[in-house]
């Protein structure tokens, strides 16, 4: 009951498969960055 | 307690990303001084007018500072004072200012002039005007019914 | 999927309870939305309000139901219904403590509420002194706060019930988060409490002349930046837990998602100068000091983030999904339970890259008190956290109520979560927009004597008030499920979904239930980041400031 369903065959393997994961917060760590480094460059900008 | 190998590379990643955001911002403000308006200087709001140098708001030119004019306004309900200002373009502008009410805003729509006006406080920010035209002043903290009547002109003009 | 076990289902007289702090919400809901969708259409400069109404009065009304009583009253019977659920029923003197809780909020609420319809307390929800408001108006609030603590005290009793009859053993993970965020609650709403009880209330009687108006803001944002994550903490309480269920995929780590909590606890509540940056009474290296704990705060909404995708890849790829990102078309995107708050959980993306910047001590400049702002909290709090508990209540309210989430109205709630993004995307989008170029928040339409600036703002107040007439559509496709599933749906087993962590994970540290730890260092964190800069407020004080009524 506790192991999701298809898991059988290799259990450690498909626990640590976690590719898409990595991925997928790289790409939200780097919206984070693009968002962060274009108000610092208004700011930088605006200084004059 | 158990961490996924990923998670620790995305953590790390986070944590190194968080602490170059902070080294730029502590390096800007204390090191290169773009620090937010902290002035720290206590005024008597019930006698703003009659203490210097808000008793008389308007743009002053000033010698051997590092900016060029000091420019006071002393903002109240739903007002500033002064309602219009020429800049000479390109001069250095230390903007001294007060409120006589409540908590006004004072920012300088579209540029990083931008601070709170408290009673009993002086808040004080130097900028740079290089852009000829109108530079709007509004006031951008609720204050009453008459918040959004509440604005001043700064017009730079060329030397 | 759905499996019925009568034995699992909240007690009937806590379901009652839960139930009657829903009502009160929704109806919060109703009249806030309305007040939302009225600024709007004002703000688009095409509607004038008629009766002497004034914009202010509206936007003290939203913000006073929607962020403080719709919230509140939504976390409260949403915990209670979660501690019943997963450590059993509240014991008799826990559920009668509940309801007076209950109505002492209620009864706040009505004080609060006359009186700004009465324009005695157009000071919005923040209330910033010297504006000040009538007294019965902060009675009302205090109501609301006691009530809360005293509801709070219901839910830590029960809990303290269940450690003694269980030595040994870690709680069930939804009651231990329940009890982080009342735990976080009741440190944060101490501030508040502070300044009305000792400033406020006493200055707004006519008891004292005049109020330090910077100690009450410290005060207040002490308590306003922890506000923020009381009212994330129960969203990710189903995010973490619920929705694993919900997939029928498995809790990613029971370990990693109590330590994030008490991360949370730890990092949220000594970070509020991050909100008085460009304040003229505070000095610079605090100001700097709680941005650098601000951010710390970011760490485990980082490891929220990992544990999300990281349980949606299990679950995927336990189905057979390939690929990298395979798994994301395995997820239930049919089931409302699970789509409604994976769009806010989407909007959190923007929503946290917002956070970063607001508090940034330069990039404030840039977006302080402009609509940015007000921009940014619509995605965190009216999309990322509310969409959630639309999703939770499509799920709760009938499993209370012995009801079912029909097909249809299954359907009619994706429906309602799409109207929700499509509007959300337009008002906050063009809000960013918009700030970024100096819109003001909180003010009413005005061209500011028809400055070309002030001009090249209205085409973004129009998209506003566009998406925030879809958002009020939203608003009415949720009331119509809710009435449906608190009334009219088939009788039925609504499955409480609560997630299990896989038979080989590691046992839960007890550690994490060391309360007296925990508090220890909130504590000392709190007076590390606080103490200096406060006695540093009260000692340089200007002269006070006396009442002003300016609406």
């Amino acid at each position: 009951m506790a192991v999701p369903k298809l898991k059988n065959k290799s259990q450690t393997k498909e626990t640590s498969n976690l590719k898409g994961t990595l991925a997928s917060v790289l790409i939200l760590g780097i919206i984070l960055i693009i968002v962060w480094v274009s108000i610092y460059f208004i700011f930088v900008n605006r200084l004059g | 307690m158990h961490m996924h190998k990923f998670e620790k590379v995305w953590l790390i990643f986070g944590t190194v990303a968080l602490l170059v955001f902070l080294t730029v911002l502590g390096v800007s403000a204390f090191y290169l001084g773009n620090q937010p308006p902290s002035c720290l200087v206590t005024i008597d709001p019930e006698k703003v007018e009659v203490t210097a140098p808000f008793n008389a708001p308007g743009l002053y030119e000033v010698t051997g500072k590092d900016w060029d004019y000091e420019l006071v306004f002393v903002a109240s309900a739903f007002s500033y004072s002064p309602a219009k200002v020429e800049i000479p373009k390109g001069s250095t502008v230390k903007v001294i200012a007060t409120s006589k009410d409540v908590i006004h805003g004072f920012e300088i729509a579209g540029t990083n002039v931008n601070m709170m006006l408290e009673p009993g406080f002086v808040s004080e920010y130097t900028t740079r005007f290089n852009n000829e035209g109108e530079n709007l002043i509004i006031c951008n903290e609720y204050c009453g019914v008459g918040h959004h009547m509440m604005s001043s002109r700064i017009e730079v003009v060329s030397k | 999927m759905k499996k019925t076990a009568e034995n699992e289902k909240v007690h009937p007289l806590d379901a009652k309870l839960s139930m009657a702090h829903f009502y009160v919400a929704i109806i919060a809901l109703a009249l806030g939305g309305f007040a939302g969708l009225l600024q709007t259409l004002v703000r688009s400069g095409r509607m004038e309000l008629p009766a002497g109404i004034t914009y202010y009065q509206l936007l003290t009304v939203h913000g006073v139901l929607l962020a403080l009583v719709l919230t509140t009253f939504f976390i409260i019977g949403f915990q209670l219904s979660a501690v019943s659920k997963t450590i059993g029923p509240l014991s008799t003197p826990s559920r009668i403590t509940g309801w007076i809780g209950f109505w002492t909020m209620t009864l706040g609420t009505v004080m609060a509420a006359v009186m700004v319809l009465l324009n005695e307390a157009s000071v919005l929800y923040t209330f910033y002194a010297p504006l000040q408001a009538h007294p019965i108006f902060y009675g009302g609030l205090t109501l609301v706060i006691v009530g809360s603590w005293i509801s709070g005290g219901a839910l830590i009793a029960a809990y303290r019930k269940w450690k003694k009859n269980n030595r040994g053993q870690a709680s069930p993970l939804l009651s231990f988060m329940a009890v982080v965020n009342t735990l976080l609650w009741i440190v944060a709403t101490i501030g508040v409490a502070a300044t009305v009880l000792f400033q406020i209330l006493p200055w707004s009687l006519g008891w004292v002349d005049s109020i330090n108006v910077l100690a009450s803001r410290t005060l207040f944002w002490y308590f306003g930046h922890p506000l923020v994550y009381f009212w994330l903490l129960p969203a990710y309480m189903c995010w973490y837990v619920v929705i694993p269920k919900v997939i029928c995929g498995k809790i990613f780590s029971d370990s990693l998602a109590r330590m994030s909590f008490i991360l949370f606890l730890l990092f949220s509540i000594p970070v509020g100068l991050h909100h008085q940056l460009l304040e003229p009474g505070i000095d610079p290296i605090w100001k700097f000091l709680q941005v650098i704990l601000t951010f710390l705060v970011v760490v485990p909404s980082l490891m929220t983030a990992f544990s999300l995708f990281g349980s949606f890849e299990q679950y995927g790829r336990s189905q057979g999904a390939q690929g990298i990102f395979g798994w994301f078309k395995m997820l239930p995107w049919g089931d409302a339970r699970f789509t409604v708050p994976f769009i806010g959980m989407a909007a959190f993306i923007p929503a946290g890259a917002g956070g970063l910047v607001n508090a940034s001590n330069q990039l404030n400049q840039v977006v302080h008190n402009t609509i940015w702002v007000t921009g940014h909290f619509h995605l965190t709090l009216a999309t990322s956290v509310i969409l959630t508990f639309f999703g939770i209540s499509y799920w709760l309210v009938p499993h209370l109520t012995g009801r079912t989430l029909t097909k249809k109205l299954n359907k009619l709630a994706i429906i309602q979560g799409v109207f929700w993004a499509i509007g959300m995307s337009f008002m906050s989008g063009a809000m960013h927009i918009a700030g970024l170029l100096g819109a003001p928040r909180r003010s009413s339409y005005s061209t500011y004597g028809d400055s070309t600036q002030a001009l090249d703002w209205i085409p973004y107040q129009i998209a506003q008030a566009v998406g925030g007439t879809i958002l009020f559509i939203g608003i009415i496709l949720y009331i119509i499920i809710f009435i449906q599933v608190a009334f009219f749906a088939p009788k039925g087993n609504e499955e409480f979904p609560v997630g299990e962590v896989t038979d080989k994970a590691e046992k839960t540290p007890l550690i994490f239930e060391n309360w007296k730890l925990w508090l220890g260092i909130t504590a000392a964190l709190i007076l590390f980041a606080y103490t200096i800069p406060f006695i540093d407020i009260l000692q340089n004080a200007p002269p006070g400031s006396k009442g002003f009524k300016l609406w």
